[in-house]
């Protein structure tokens, strides 16, 4: 059994057949020429031993090829990719299987970011009439910590419409370094959520670290292969087309070790890819298309994922825009170009540029939510929580996502509309005619138990004068917060703590 | 033999199951007799009628009412149970009466006053009146005031509740008690009023005995006033 995510069974098509092959043609072109500027050495062996025309040039302090790939890489590259990942997970049950020709979406969350927002409730007391007092949330912003990452995976753990985690929370406790970011994020996460954990690595040298750590969970080197608990981010490329040098060498390390790995490349629109869709989405399907080769390259038919996530420039800062039409248009397009290659598909729903809960925040989530799944790409990154631009993760905001997300899922039913139901709901119109009251509610029971029908908005307040939905989803994480951790067991947190260096001796839970 | 039919009476009634072409709510009762079936054969048996309704019927209903109240059931749920019970109600009705009682906990008389066609809210007020034991005659909508009084005097009804939906047919409820007092029937008689554009004080101010904000609050008000 793995989970279900949600089946969007006739996605969206924004590209007719003509103009995908011509962002596909228009991509390969590119590709040749001006070509990508490589920053890495033994990506740029791989590519050129496949035929890759190379030239050597100097970018300020550092060495850089011009390489120009030619359509014949990215076909054999296109052909080795497998159409299926699967992205394991400590409980079994939460495996995600990715299949490009399918029409499964799953969303997760993501990724990373500086702030964290804290809820209060508060009484408020009016100046003008003191007897008017009022509870309003108050909200604190303040850097994250390693706590706050566990606290996370722990509520996402618990969002049933979360499939897969991203840690959200950049951990900045004094006593992390770069030295010891890796081990402690991921085991943060992995003790503390069922699901499956997918991140990005901040320092090559811990990689191994991070690898075996993953083994003791799953079990050994052959089982975590057959049920890859953690995947891999990899931002190999930076827009417009140039392929990092340290990032290069992990997706190949990655690629070799047969762990899933997702190729994101996120320019943005604007200022680094154009503005127009036509040219972003040629330029970034370029971009990706080059990780995949340089992956398939490093190892033919390793399991990789297409990561477009072309987002919009804020024309008075020139700061990323997630809940703009653009965004929109970009995503869906990506999207289509994934199916085209049958390649899973990452892709992002669900950012607020608004810095906190509130009505702009809901208006660009829900937008977003609404529309890039309906493209059907594999899985969705990004959905849970983020605010700012994904600078500021609030847990409020993940509950209230989450429910978001299920409000969507609810829309890609499938209508039920065929003889038998007709005959069934013909006689209920007969029946009913005959009451007195006509009223056809007691029809709704089953159905109402079955899931059948969408609840009311969990969230409402019972006053008719004040917005009460923060200070409801603040309750709501509350009683998440206090049910049991799913815990990594004594053995495996005590294998894991004999083996791995670097990990905080206070992420043990069963160090008292 | 008789506790085994009331807890049938009972279960059913959670299930909102008139009869037994009545799906329910869970699995597994297709095809069995539903509340009206049940209370036929009790009868039938001779199981006594106060034990019919106070241990089968009114139960099942204050725990169909606890349900909604914790969140378990949802209207839907009320209104099939409250439409078996009363349902059940009409053929006990001749068994109360022989019995000495009055029949009913009381006669009330319902309508959407005249201009008026809306009556969902009121056909709620009403299914939950009868389920809660009430025999009420309900005269639909469009109901002119005269038409009411006449039919209110005719039945002998203790209660009389009154549905406007629109600012503009909220007079011919006005009319309608004013009506009662041209035939000095309104000692006799008290006076509900319902639906969303009516309030507590537009109650006060045409001399209605109370206004209800739902269904619920209907039933609290019959249960006062009669
Ligand atoms: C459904 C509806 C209709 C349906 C009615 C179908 C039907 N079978 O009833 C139809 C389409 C026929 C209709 C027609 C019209 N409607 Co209309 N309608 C509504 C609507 C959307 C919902 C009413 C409803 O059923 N609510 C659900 C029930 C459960 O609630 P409820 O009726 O309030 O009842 C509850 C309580 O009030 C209370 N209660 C009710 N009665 C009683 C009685 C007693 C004794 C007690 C104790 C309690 C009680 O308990 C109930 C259960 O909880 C309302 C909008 C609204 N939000 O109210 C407009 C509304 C009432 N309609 C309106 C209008 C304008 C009209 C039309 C004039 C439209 C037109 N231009 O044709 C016509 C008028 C027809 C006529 N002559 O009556 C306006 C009225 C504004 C006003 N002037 O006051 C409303 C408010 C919509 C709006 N905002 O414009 N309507």
């Amino acid at each position: 059994m793995s989970r279900e995510g949600v089946q969007v069974a006739k996605p969206y098509q924004r590209m007719t057949r003509e103009q995908i092959e011509l962002v596909h043609r228009t991509s390969l072109e590119l590709l040749e020429k001006p070509g990508v500027l490589v920053y890495s050495q033994e990506a740029v062996a791989l590519l050129s031993d496949a035929g890759a025309k190379v030239t050597q040039t100097r970018e300020g302090e550092y060495d850089a090829w011009w390489v120009s790939i030619p359509p014949s890489l990215v076909q054999k590259a296109l052909e080795s990719a497998p159409s299926k990942v699967v992205l394991g997970a400590r409980n079994p049950e939460n495996q995600i299987v990715m299949d490009a020709k399918g029409y499964h979406v799953y969303f997760g969350s993501g990724s990373e970011t500086n702030f964290w927002l804290d809820v209060k409730p508060e009484i408020f007391v009016s100046q003008e009439n003191p007897e008017n007092q009022r509870v309003f949330p108050t909200i604190t912003r303040r850097r994250g910590t390693v706590a706050d990452l566990c606290k996370s995976a722990h509520l996402s753990d618990n969002l049933e419409n979360l499939d897969f985690f991203i840690r959200n929370v950049n951990i900045q406790d004094p006593d992390i370094n770069e030295g010891n970011k890796d081990v402690n994020k991921f085991f943060a996460s992995l003790n503390n959520i069922t699901k499956h954990v997918m991140g990005g690595l901040t320092d090559f040298g811990q990689m191994d670290h991070v690898v075996r750590m993953a083994e003791i969970i799953a079990g050994g080197r052959e089982e975590l292969l057959k049920n890859p608990v953690i995947s891999f981010i990899t931002s190999v490329i930076k827009s417009p087309l140039q392929v990092v040098d340290e990032t290069a060498e992990k997706l190949i390390k990655i690629a070799r070790l047969g762990l899933p790995v997702v190729i994101s490349s996120s320019p943005q629109g604007g200022s680094t890819a154009p503005i127009d869709e036509a040219g972003m989405v040629a330029q970034v399907n370029a971009e990706v298309l080059t990780g995949i080769i340089i992956n398939q390259l490093a190892q033919p038919g390793a399991p990789v994922i297409y990561g477009a996530v072309p987002v919009r420039a804020r024309m008075d800062d020139l700061h990323d825009m997630y809940g703009v039409p653009e965004f929109c248009y970009y995503n869906t397009s990506c999207a289509q170009m994934a199916r085209f290659y049958e390649v899973p598909c990452y892709s992002t729903a669900g950012v607020g540029d608004a810095k906190v809960p509130g009505i702009q925040a809901a208006a660009e989530k829900m937008f977003t939510h609404a529309v890039v799944p309906r493209s059907a790409p594999d899985i969705v990154h990004y959905a849970f929580g983020l605010l700012e631009k994904t600078n500021t993760f609030c847990p409020e905001q993940a509950v209230l996502d989450n429910h978001h997300i299920g409000m969507v899922k609810f829309l890609y039913r499938e209508p039920r509309m065929d003889e038998s139901e007709m005959e069934r709901v013909k006689e209920i119109i007969e029946e009913v005619m005959q009451t007195p009251h006509r009223l056809y509610s007691r029809y709704t029971r089953r159905l109402l138990r079955s899931g059948g029908i969408f609840p009311a908005y969990p969230f409402e307040g019972e006053g008719d004068d004040q917005d009460e939905t923060l200070l409801k989803t603040h309750e709501k994480v509350q009683e998440i917060m206090g049910r049991p951790r799913q815990h990594l067991s004594e053995a495996i947190c005590r294998e894991i703590y004999e083996q791995i260096p670097g990990l905080l001796p206070r992420l043990n839970p069963y160090e008292a | 033999m008789s506790e085994k039919i009331i807890e049938q009476i009972v279960a059913n009634v959670l299930q909102g199951r008139r009869d037994k072409n009545d799906e329910g709510i869970d699995e597994g009762y297709d095809g069995t007799p539903g509340v009206t079936e049940l209370v036929e054969e009790a009868l039938e048996q001779g199981v006594p009628v106060e034990k019919v309704l106070g241990e089968g019927l009114s139960h099942g209903m204050t725990l169909v009412g606890e349900k909604y109240e914790s969140g378990e059931y949802f209207i839907p749920d009320m209104l099939a149970a409250a439409e078996a019970v009363g349902a059940a109600m009409e053929i006990m009705e001749p068994y109360l009466v022989k019995d000495g009682g009055q029949g009913s906990k009381g006669k009330i008389v319902m309508a959407t006053v005249e201009k008026d066609q809306h009556d969902i809210g009121k056909n709620l007020v009403t299914i939950m009146l009868k389920g809660a034991g009430y025999a009420v005659v309900d005269l639909g909508v469009n109901v002119p005031a005269a038409r009411i009084v006449e039919v209110v005097e005719q039945e002998n009804a203790g209660l009389l509740g009154l549905s406007a939906l629109l600012d503009t047919t909220m007079p011919f409820m006005k009319e309608t008690i004013e009506e009662l007092k041209n035939k000095n029937l309104k000692d006799n008689v008290r006076v509900m009023i319902g639906g969303a554009p009516t309030n507590e004080d537009f109650a006060r101010e045409i001399g209605a005995d109370a206004h209800g904000k739902d269904a619920f609050a209907a039933v609290k008000i019959a249960d006062q006033l009669l």
